[in-house]
């Protein structure tokens, strides 16, 4: 049986040849990304704002009254702007209000607000089930932002300094620069989409930061490997080198892994959707970015054939002169 | 690399029985499927997103603690002053800034009061809890130590925790979980629940009951407005009650405390027709009830609880019995839920719901249904393009990947520990991993045959130089793990167990078992050519 080669032998494509413009617009696009959320903002889920989400299921509706639950929830004293959306099939919802911000210190706001809403929900519908009901107060959001931040940071500066240790410092920054890389587009995307910020997407983000730490790491090593075989061989040739050879490698594992995710995507539980959609996006953003942002950085950073060769100490050097070798 | 000695080769495939077997009770639990009673049985229990049911965070306000152990520390001033013979007269007393300060009517009773309070002021195990100082020589000032504070805190929460517990004990709810978490807070998790608005209102009712004796002197025109008498204190009455929206002033000492209760049943009173809550006291509750009944005949009291008025009704007689009504606009629900929560005793502090989530059951089946088909699907293509990629190595690869799902699903059970949705995603990640183990060390050996390497040659180095980069990027994820499980809360935390669990599996199957397998074959065929 002839068995699949996704990447034909002897590929040897010049990734390197271009790596100024990408990386002009890589840096544009991370700019960009955190422009983004800075202006336009992120779409905190109540994990984060504080405040309730209700999913609830019309069991008799062919469709959810969507803009009349958004009538009913809204002339409640409390609930502001609430945004309703369809959750999953079309006759779920999902209900959220944020928690307004001079109710933040407030603890039993969110619990007043969600009786609030359901006692309203289930004197105006009589075929409405709730499925679900998120409330967090003020306090509690606070700590999960704080939390998620330090998750985040904390994982990040221990993975480089891991990678620092075993490699070279310039490998530690290459991985931590890709890794700010790969945070940044996704936080991006979720400024641009305004789609739901929520601890779950903090997860997809640990998954990215994972999957694309691993890409890099495959690569470095092959690049270690490498320097330590070329001597003679210029870097910037000997990283196009190492990312070939480890094509093959790169298209087939980000290959099974969209397998596994797009079925989750398309089928999956709506309560995991957003979830999912970052870590897909960040196996694209992932792999971009161990070949065209952690390889090159290491030309700038003076990456050499001699950066794995053990230094010379003095004491070497007085042992060779006393045997008269140097 | 390839050389398995059989005791080697035992003790792997031992292991990996144990830990599959761990796995057992949990893949077939839908089918009903189980081990005999007497084995142990591990399953993973489901999270709530997943099972369905609720998670209550509650949280205490310490400074409430700290007023009430001033209040209390005042109420014990004034009995053993008054009770001392001959007794200690003081006024002006205040409780403002988290002191106790009082001025003695004769400065020249310091030292006597000194000696007399000097028992109250020590906490368990002699430690000094308050600190006494005098100013101007006749003004005494008691403050608690930061370390009295505390220790109040966490015995009240101690205490709560038990009340807590004993509510729900009551609502027959099967297997809920209340735990501990911080200095303030306590973290309730009910699997299954279809009504949580019946378990909030039990836990939001502190149900502290209390029976004062209303102030007569008190003129209306300040209760109304919410001024105080000097020793009473305003108190509103309670939504539904036959004053609502009035206030009543009370004496702030020398009422009862609803807490030494043996009994309370909610009942109709059959003259009325009204919901009502029967309550017993205890022996000493009992005695202190029919004396404030018996001095007070024909003065009205009033029964407070969590702070409002339910209803103030005249003393017609001394009620010796040990028993009594209460009666305050109940429906049905909220007598019964009354005389659940007075049973249970009162919460020692007002308990707020911070956080809640509710998963209906059918959500939580939803989720797991539909998350099944997708991962099913999702293996199904992974499996294909293995085999279509690796013939004979894919096929080890993709038995590996079945077995260490297995694996990690059985680890999970043996420690007892919870999956969760986010926990799934950690799952997709941990296979993405393995697999990714897999095409390393395939591609490689790959990349050795080409340079014409032998086959065993080939497939030695290929797991050799793989592994490398395998154990680089586990450990990596492995430090990642263990910081989001440290910093990480709820989702999170679900995801880093499968993650951390994951990376040991995976580096278990997709390398040592496949090599085993390889080895084995190679050894057995002894093929000259390899179809990679």
């Amino acid at each position: 049986m002839k068995l699949l080669k996704l990447v034909p032998d002897d590929t040897n494509i010049k990734f390197l040849k271009w790596r100024m413009p990408f990386y002009i617009v890589s840096i544009a696009l991370m700019i960009a990304s955190w422009v983004a959320v800075f202006t336009m903002g992120l779409n905190y889920g109540v994990d984060f704002a504080g405040g309730q989400e209700i999913r609830a299921t019309f069991t008799q509706m062919e469709e959810a009254p969507i803009g009349d639950i958004r009538e009913t929830v809204g002339s409640l004293p409390d609930t502001g702007d609430p945004i309703v959306q369809r959750f999953g099939a079309a006759n779920e919802v999902s209900i959220r209000v944020k928690l307004p911000p001079e109710a933040e210190g407030d603890k039993e706001f969110a619990d007043r607000l969600t009786r609030e809403i359901t006692n309203a929900l289930d004197a105006e519908y009589d075929n409405i089930r709730i499925d679900g009901v998120d409330s967090v107060s003020g306090k509690v959001s606070g700590e999960f932002r704080t939390a998620a931040l330090w998750a985040l940071l904390a994982a990040m500066g221990a993975i480089a300094i891991y990678i620092w240790v075993r490699f070279e410092w310039q490998f530690g920054v290459g991985a931590l620069f890709a890794l700010v890389h790969d945070v940044s587009l996704t936080m991006g995307f979720f400024a641009l989409t305004q789609l739901e910020f929520s601890l779950q997407i903090i997860a997809a983000i640990l998954a990215i930061i994972g999957y694309s730490l691993n890409d890099t790491i495959v690569v470095y090593d092959r690049i270690r490997e490498n320097l330590k075989k070329f001597r003679k061989m210029p870097v910037p040739e000997l990283l196009d080198l190492s990312v070939n050879e480890t094509l093959a490698r790169t298209v087939m594992t980000s290959l099974t892994l969209l397998v596994a995710l797009i079925p989750l995507l398309l089928f999956g539980p709506a309560s995991l959707w957003g979830m999912v959609a970052a870590i897909t996006l960040g196996i694209f953003v992932g792999t971009y970015s161990s070949i065209y942002m952690a390889a090159p950085i290491l030309i700038w950073l003076g990456v050499t054939s001699t950066s794995f060769v053990p230094q010379e100490g003095k004491a070497d050097q007085q042992e060779k002169v006393a045997r008269g070798e140097a | 690399m390839l050389e398995f000695p059989r005791w080697r080769k035992i003790w792997l495939w031992a292991l990996t029985l144990v830990v599959v077997a761990c796995a057992i009770p949990s893949l077939f639990a839908a089918a009903g499927w189980s081990y005999p009673e007497e084995l142990p049985e591990p399953t993973v229990n489901l999270g709530l997103d997943l099972a369905g049911g609720s998670h209550i965070l509650l949280e205490a306000e310490p400074a409430q603690v700290a007023a009430q152990r001033l209040e209390n520390m005042e109420e014990s001033v004034r009995g053993v002053l008054r009770d001392a013979e001959p007794e200690i007269r003081i006024g002006d007393v205040s409780t403002a800034d988290g002191r106790l300060s009082f001025m003695l009517d004769d400065a020249g009773e310091i030292d006597r009061t000194r000696e007399l309070l000097t028992p109250l002021m020590n906490g368990e195990g002699l430690t000094r809890e308050w600190e006494l100082t005098v100013v101007d020589t006749s003004r005494v000032v008691l403050t608690p130590s930061q370390q009295a504070i505390d220790n109040a805190v966490t015995q009240a929460m101690d205490s709560a925790t038990d009340v807590v517990r004993r509510r729900i004990d009551e609502l027959g709810t099967r297997e809920p979980t209340i735990i501990r978490q911080g200095d303030t807070r306590i973290v309730v998790q009910v699997p299954g629940l279809q009504d949580p608005e019946q378990l909030k209102e039990l836990l939001g009712q502190t149900a502290r009951l209390e029976f004062k004796l209303v102030d007569r002197d008190a003129l209306p025109s300040d209760v109304a407005q919410g001024i105080a008498p000097p020793g009473s204190e305003i108190f509103p009455y309670a939504a539904g009650s036959n004053f609502e929206g009035q206030n009543i002033a009370v004496r702030r000492l020398g009422g009862i405390q609803g807490d030494n209760l043996t009994g309370a049943q909610a009942s109709v009173d059959p003259q009325t027709n009204e919901n009502v809550v029967n309550i017993q006291f205890d022996q000493q509750g009992g005695q202190r009830f029919a004396q404030l009944t018996t001095e007070n005949v024909g003065y009205p009291f009033a029964i407070i609880l969590d702070g409002e008025v339910l209803s103030a009704p005249n003393i017609n007689e001394p009620i010796r019995g040990g028993s009594a009504q209460i009666a305050g606009s109940f429906t049905a629900d909220s007598a019964n839920a009354l005389a659940i929560s007075l049973r249970s005793g009162a919460l020692p502090v007002d308990l707020a719901i911070v956080e809640e989530r509710t998963v209906g059951p059918d959500l939580g089946a939803d989720s797991i249904r539909t998350g099944l088909i997708a991962m099913g699907i999702g293996s199904l293509l992974v499996i294909g393009l293995m085999i279509v990629t690796y013939g004979r190595f894919g096929v080890y690869a993709t038995i590996a990947l079945g077995i260490n799902v297995c694996m990690i699903l059985g680890i999970m059970a043996a420690l007892n520990t919870t999956l969760t949705l986010p926990g799934i995603a950690g799952f997709v990640l941990t296979i993405g991993a393995a697999v990714d183990a897999n095409v390393l060390i395939n591609e490689r050996i790959r990349e050795e045959r080409k340079r014409g390497r032998r086959v065993v040659t080939a497939v030695e180095n290929g797991y050799r130089e793989a592994s490398r980069a395998i154990y680089d990027a586990n450990v990596t994820n492995f430090i990642a793990g263990v910081l989001l499980f440290l910093f990480g809360s709820g989702p999170i935390r679900g995801f880093a167990v499968v993650l951390i669990i994951g990376l040991f599996t995976s580096v278990f199957t997709a390398v040592t078992l496949t090599r085993m397998w390889v080895a084995g074959w190679l050894k057995a065929k002894r093929p000259r050519d390899i179809n990679i």
